[in-house]
């Protein structure tokens, strides 16, 4: 008997290796042959420890399972949730980056290739670098680390810089509250993110790549390792890349504790062992990047997106979206939600359907009152705008952002000023310390709300142009946009900061 | 002055790190692994090492949250401070854990079984209020599971 039992972050939070551990001494008590395998995570959070048992039908799902159910389980008398593959959950997304997350046992190469994997590989190998480069332009692949710059554009720049040695620099920071995308995809399909590394390499001609990941993740970061190992005793990395004669090898960096340091020319002054104060720009890192040399920066969704754009072609991946958001978006569905995970579909669904429709509403069961999407810097967006369709330019429109794609839903007891006070807090300890507005501002800003809040209206006015003098000021988006979550707040909940709603239209 | 225990320990770990590009962070991950912090006397060894002055790795250490100048406690909770751990009751875990380590944010027990640090986003954002006991994630965090964190760790 097969069982899989995932080993993601999430799942062993709420108690995966007591049940993969019950699960083995149950089975040896009863003479069971079970071969238990530690999965990634299929996304459905509230489901974990989601069990599955192989059948001749397909797999057969079991959540959340506690230890106390795995006598049941073992005996087939624990009820199930039916075929894993055919939950509304699973149905309803089109899965492209995240296709094997949570089927495939993360660490087996076999595995992985008999999903798929190293399909892409090999048909880049088989293409010149230009070839390549354009391809991910076609596709119209986004950064996804927060930007959305376009990907191709950025290789190409790579490409054309001559240098003697460049590099593919994967930004596993993932900082952002609400988002565990790259965690998810390191921790439940590592292979895909080192197969998007090599391609990048090939396509702008880069031999060695890092993956600077945050210290925060030590499961994704044991995770990793072990896949790096695997990929080079394979032939998947190294002086010879699967036979094309091609150099490529890559290393795993731990960050810091450093939210800044996920900013891209923050994280280079990182890698090279510096302080992570942010750079000015231009220089390009594409042309003066780590060590001073021609680098890729990318996201992991980004690179790890590379390969199922060259295994089923760009114009599958540009069929998918909404605009010039092409493609498909994880979407990252946290907070206050009745059903949180990992939802992968083409951009354009409307904010209001992912909450209510796919999230369920809150799990407190109250109204919901605000969704802050993408991240610390993103705004939070009130009912009023729920129908904005899930794209850059839109989110753009409505003084949003979609960021790395995290949902954070807040139901009717959240106090906005607490989480606008929340926001310039952040921004006061994360600040690198560079521009004034930003070091000094969001302290003045936290003292300023809690002004407002001790009833003093005309501070309202000051925290409005703090809020400007940070926009204009900033060097970077950490200071420049912690004014988006503020003023949104501000805006759609006057009443929160002791205004009455009139005022503040 | 390092001692030569210190000095020797140093040694394995910078010959460990030859080769590497950047290698300071990597460097004093294994120090704070080795040590559990960041000895004072460890920095003119790397330095030295390195070629960059004392004030240059100073102002790394510095930089950074996770490096620490002083030991912790024998075990280290950490409690996520951030937005979406906030939407399902965070703040509320943070004030329990105060009161019943009798500690601030960094604080350390008195009996020195447990420090406790914010950490913002572990990247259990769907099954939050998360934590961190030394490298063990744990999700939905409530009063009754915090106290019993807690007490495994001998607060
Ligand atoms: C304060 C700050 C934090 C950031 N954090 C991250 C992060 O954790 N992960 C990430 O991929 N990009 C982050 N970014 C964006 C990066 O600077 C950069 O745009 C990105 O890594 C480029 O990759 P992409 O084009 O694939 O998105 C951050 C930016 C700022 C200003
Ligand atoms: S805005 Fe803040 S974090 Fe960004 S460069 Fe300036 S000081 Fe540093
Ligand atoms: S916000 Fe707490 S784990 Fe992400």
């Amino acid at each position: 008997m097969k069982i899989y039992v995932p080993l993601d972050s999430a799942a062993k939070a709420l108690g995966a290796c007591d049940v993969a551990a019950t699960i083995r001494s149950e089975a040896a008590t009863r003479g069971l042959d079970v071969e238990i395998i530690r999965n990634g995570t299929r996304g459905m959070i509230w489901l974990e420890p989601l069990v599955e048992v192989e059948t001749p039908e397909g797999r057969v799902g079991y959540g959340a399972v506690d230890v106390a159910d795995v006598p049941a389980l073992l005996d087939g008398k624990l009820a199930s949730l039916g075929l894993v593959d055919d939950l509304d959950w699973m149905k309803g997304q089109t899965r492209l980056t995240f296709q094997r997350c949570g089927v495939i046992d993360p660490l087996s190469l076999s595995d992985y290739e008999a999903h798929g994997g190293l399909a892409g590989l090999r048909r880049a190998i088989a293409m010149t670098a230009a070839e390549v480069v354009d391809e991910v332009t076609t596709s119209g692949l986004r950064g996804r680390g927060g930007a959305g710059f376009p990907t191709g554009i950025k290789w190409n720049t790579v490409l054309g810089a001559k240098a003697d040695q460049k590099y593919i620099v994967c930004n596993a920071d993932e900082g952002d509250s609400g988002t565990f995308a790259d965690r998810m995809i390191m921790e439940g399909d590592p292979f895909t993110l080192i197969e998007g590394m090599v391609i990048a390499g090939l396509a702008v001609e880069a031999t060695r790549g890092y993956v600077y990941l945050r210290s925060e993740y030590p499961d994704a970061i044991d995770v990793m390792e072990e896949a790096v190992r695997i990929a080079r005793a394979a032939g998947v990395l190294g002086a010879d890349v699967l036979g094309s004669g091609r150099a490529f090898d890559m290393e795993i960096r731990v960050g810091a504790g450093a939210y800044v340091c996920g900013e891209e020319t923050s994280l280079l002054n990182s890698l090279e062992g510096k302080r992570g104060v942010v750079r000015a720009k231009p220089p390009l890192p594409a042309l003066e990047g780590f060590l001073g040399k021609p680098t890729v920066v990318n996201n992991v969704i980004s690179l790890a997106t590379v390969p199922v754009i060259l295994e089923k072609g760009a114009q599958h991946y540009a069929e998918f979206g909404l605009g010039r958001s092409k493609g498909t978006i994880p979407i990252q569905i946290a907070g206050n939600v009745k059903f949180g995970g990992l939802y992968e579909t083409a951009f354009g669904m409307p904010l209001g359907d992912l909450v209510d429709k796919v999230a369920g509403g809150t799990l407190s069961g109250r109204p919901v009152k605000a969704v802050q999407v993408g991240g610390p810097l993103g705004a939070y967006m009130p009912r009023e705008k729920f129908d904005t369709p899930f794209g850059y330019e839109e989110f753009d429109g409505q003084g949003g952002l979609i960021g790395h794609a995290g949902l954070v839903v807040f139901d009717d007891s959240a106090d906005m000023r607490g989480m606008a006070r929340f926001a310039m807090e952040f921004c006061a300890v994360e600040s690198c310390g560079k521009c004034t507005p930003c070091r000094i501002g969001a302290v003045r800003g936290v003292e300023t709300i809690d002004r407002i809040g001790q009833g003093d209206g005309a501070a309202v006015a000051l925290l409005e142009d703090l809020c400007e003098t940070m926009k204009d000021g900033s060097l970077c988006a950490l200071g420049g946009f912690t004014p988006y979550p503020v003023l949104s707040a501000l805006r759609a909940f006057p009443e929160d900061f002791n205004m009455v709603r009139e005022a503040a239209e | 002055m390092a001692d030569t225990q210190t000095t020797q320990t140093m040694q394995h770990i910078l010959a460990r790190h030859k080769g590497q590009e950047g290698p300071l962070l990597p460097i004093l991950h294994s120090v704070q692994a080795e040590f559990g912090f960041i000895p004072g006397d460890v920095v003119q060894i790397i330095a030295d090492d390195l070629n960059i002055t004392r004030a240059e790795v100073h102002g790394v250490i510095t930089f950074y949250h996770d490096f620490r100048d002083a030991p912790a406690g024998k075990h280290i909770v950490k409690i996520c401070r951030a937005e979406a751990c906030q939407a399902v009751g965070g703040n509320a875990i943070s004030e329990r854990a105060f009161e019943k380590l009798g500690v601030g944010w960094h604080g350390t027990t008195t009996n020195g079984a447990v420090t406790l640090e914010p950490v913002y986003c572990l990247g259990l954002c769907a099954c939050g209020p998360a934590a961190m006991v030394d490298n063990k994630v744990v999700g939905r965090v409530d009063a009754d599971k915090l106290d019993r964190l807690l007490q495994e760790a001998g607060a």
